[in-house]
């Protein structure tokens, strides 16, 4: 496993207009860990995620994915880093034009060399990692928000990227199917070898998966706890961690 | 001692202590009684602590909640002590969910009472803003042509043809029926007029012109903006509020290349196309009414075309309708990916895209006619 963290987070400082969201943020996630960014409403962890995936510029600091300064570097290095990652939106953000293959095969022909019947292939077999190779001529408006959640996933592990990143991915979904994630989470860490980062504030979820987290706070605007969920739950110190870790007002 | 008296509450004073009698029924729908006149009570009273008495409290609902909030807001910013104790068990819990979060410093908008200079300097401001944006969209858009000239933009052959087909032969039927009214208006107002020095024949003359070298392509502009940039500027906002943009953008494949460019070229294949059409839909509009009205028949209102209805009439108009295509996409798309994340701001993009396009198509005729004159073309 390289020695160089997959993501490293030098004084990040993120911002709407003048409006600072948080500030100074410093983290590294290392390879094939599941990181958690977590906070109450409204503290910019989804703020966070849109600097990491390339989509909003720092306003101060440093991302480096694999020791490459994203935001230093020219827009084509950029893009080939932003590529190699795979995104799951929070609403699923499939191309609504697009039948479900359609979503996947756009990757596909973007960046593989496959022949037609390959890409068919590849798209039967992703969408059955999510249970959903039957849907694969639906278009997102014919089928539910937890299968649009799932085929999201299944496009964004299309090209078996190096790096996950999931906006809350259990947002909106019943218990067993917020369960049948967190296990395909799981699994791909352990079978792909992936690094995976998740911004969430669902508590099983959390607990579940997280290797490693980091909890920003919207008043300090800043990170406040950093360490393992479980670890946190049991020695923070901290009572706005503690509170939010264990549902108390 | 009862210091104030309403039909709700009574202030007493007992001793040092401070009591607010709470009686009656507190429904929202028969009214909240005004916290401002308890206020003023309470100041020259020097209250430390204000407890409540609520032996004659009847129902209550959102009315009093709301009486209590302002009640006990205000009474902090004044250091007085509120004793929530003697008010029933609901009315506590209620009370402590209601102040449970506290309202971040900061957090509250400001914009009301904002000075006129102020109010001036940020729509300036937006609007230097909204100039940028537009540039820099345009400049996108001219390296993703040339991209696709060079055979290298990233868009499917299979969207470009639907985008063809959606702007062309769909918006037959409208730009049918739009093309040969405004013929025969043209025909019908000249009528009137020619008739007059027994001219009538001039007519073909009037609506050959009219249509060929302006009103075919401005109608076409028009019928395309309100109908397809529109449609542009909606799907692509809904495309931004869904996050489909960004998650166009993690794979690193350009929006502008993906979206945009098919939507432009379509319209610069199509609006041409219907711009000709449109021009010959409008000629026998005219040629319904100078049949009908002026006894001419259409041998000689199509004779007269053709005589003096020049090919470079034609050509300077659907000139214009490439160029009107290209400002209608533009337009359209540039709203529509410029547009907000919430269900109004969709609205605004496609209201925006057409207000935009028919003003840069205004104002593009404009400087075309001028050209034309200037070059004597």
């Amino acid at each position: 496993m390289p020695s160089t963290p997959h993501l490293a987070i030098h004084k990040l400082t993120m911002a709407y207009g003048e409006s600072v969201i948080q500030k100074n943020l410093n983290f590294t996630v290392k390879h094939g860990e599941i990181f958690i960014i977590m906070g109450g409403s409204g503290c910019g962890k989804s703020t966070l995620l849109r600097h990491l995936i390339g989509l909003m510029q720092p306003t101060g600091g440093e991302i480096f994915v694999n020791g490459v300064d994203l935001w230093n570097s020219s827009l084509q290095e950029r893009n080939t880093i932003i590529s190699r990652a795979g995104v799951l939106f929070q609403g699923g953000a499939l191309w609504s034009s697009m039948t479900l293959a359609e979503n996947i095969e756009l990757l596909l022909t973007e960046y593989t060399n496959l022949n037609q019947k390959q890409i068919q292939d590849v798209i039967s077999y992703k969408l059955s990692l999510v249970g959903l190779s039957r849907y694969k001529d639906y278009y997102p408006s014919e089928i539910s928000g937890g299968m649009r959640k799932r085929a999201g996933l299944a496009r964004a592990m299309a090209l078996d990227p190096e790096i996950l990143f999931f906006d809350e991915p259990s947002a909106g979904l019943d218990p067993v199917s917020s369960r049948l994630l967190d296990d395909l989470i799981l699994e791909l860490r352990d079978s792909l070898g992936a690094t995976i980062v998740i911004v969430s504030h669902e508590l099983p979820s959390i607990f579940a998966v997280g290797d490693n987290s980091i909890f920003l706070d919207p008043t300090e605007k800043t990170i406040i706890a950093t360490g393992a969920p479980k670890h946190l739950l049991e020695s923070s110190v901290d009572l706005r961690v503690i509170k939010f870790l264990t549902r108390t007002t | 001692m009862i210091a104030n008296v309403t039909e709700k509450y009574q202030l007493i004073t007992d001793g040092n202590e401070l009591f607010l009698q709470l009686s009656g029924d507190w429904l929202f729908q028969n009214g909240i009684p005004d916290v401002e006149p308890l206020l003023n009570q309470l100041p020259s009273a020097h209250p430390q602590k204000l407890n409540f008495n609520c032996e004659q409290l009847g129902q209550w609902d959102t009315g009093l909640m709301t009486f209590l909030v302002g009640l006990i807001q205000n009474c902090h910013n004044s250091n007085i002590e509120v004793v929530r104790e003697s008010l029933p068990d609901g009315v506590q819990k209620l009370l402590q969910l209601s102040f449970a979060i506290p309202e971040r410093r900061g957090e509250r908008r400001e914009v009301l009472g904002q000075p006129v200079l102020a109010k001036i300097g940020n729509v300036t401001i937006e609007m230097h803003r909204s100039w940028a944006e537009m540039l820099a969209f345009i400049g996108d858009v001219f390296l993703a042509f040339i991209n696709f000239l060079r055979g290298k933009a990233h868009f499917r052959t299979s969207d470009l043809l639907f985008q063809i087909e959606a702007a062309g032969p769909s918006a037959l039927f409208i730009v049918t029926l739009i093309s040969v009214l405004v013929g025969m208006i043209l025909a019908f107002v000249g009528a009137v007029q020619l008739r007059l020095f027994g001219a009538e024949i001039f007519i073909a003359n009037l609506v050959g012109l009219g249509m060929a070298r302006e009103m075919g392509a401005m109608m076409t502009a028009i019928i395309m903006a309100g109908r397809t940039g529109a449609a542009y500027a909606a799907l692509l906002g809904t495309m931004q509020v869904n996050e489909e943009i960004d998650a166009l953008k993690t794979i690193a494949v350009s929006p502008i290349e993906f979206l945009v460019l098919p939507r432009l070229i379509a319209l610069v294949i199509t609006m041409p196309l219907l711009c000709i059409y449109a021009d010959f839909m409008g000629i026998i509009g005219g040629a319904i009414v100078s049949a009908t009205m002026l006894d001419i028949s259409f041998f000689q209102y199509f004779q007269q075309i053709q005589g003096f209805v020049g090919l470079s009439h034609f050509i300077i108009g659907i000139v214009k309708a490439a160029i009107f295509g290209i400002l209608i996409a533009t337009a359209g798309c540039f709203r529509g990916l410029q547009c907000g994340r919430s269900a109004s701001a969709v609205g605004f993009a496609a209201t925006s895209a057409v207000v935009t396009s028919i003003v840069l198509i205004i104002v593009a005729d404009a400087i075309i006619t001028v050209l034309c004159q200037v070059l004597g073309v």
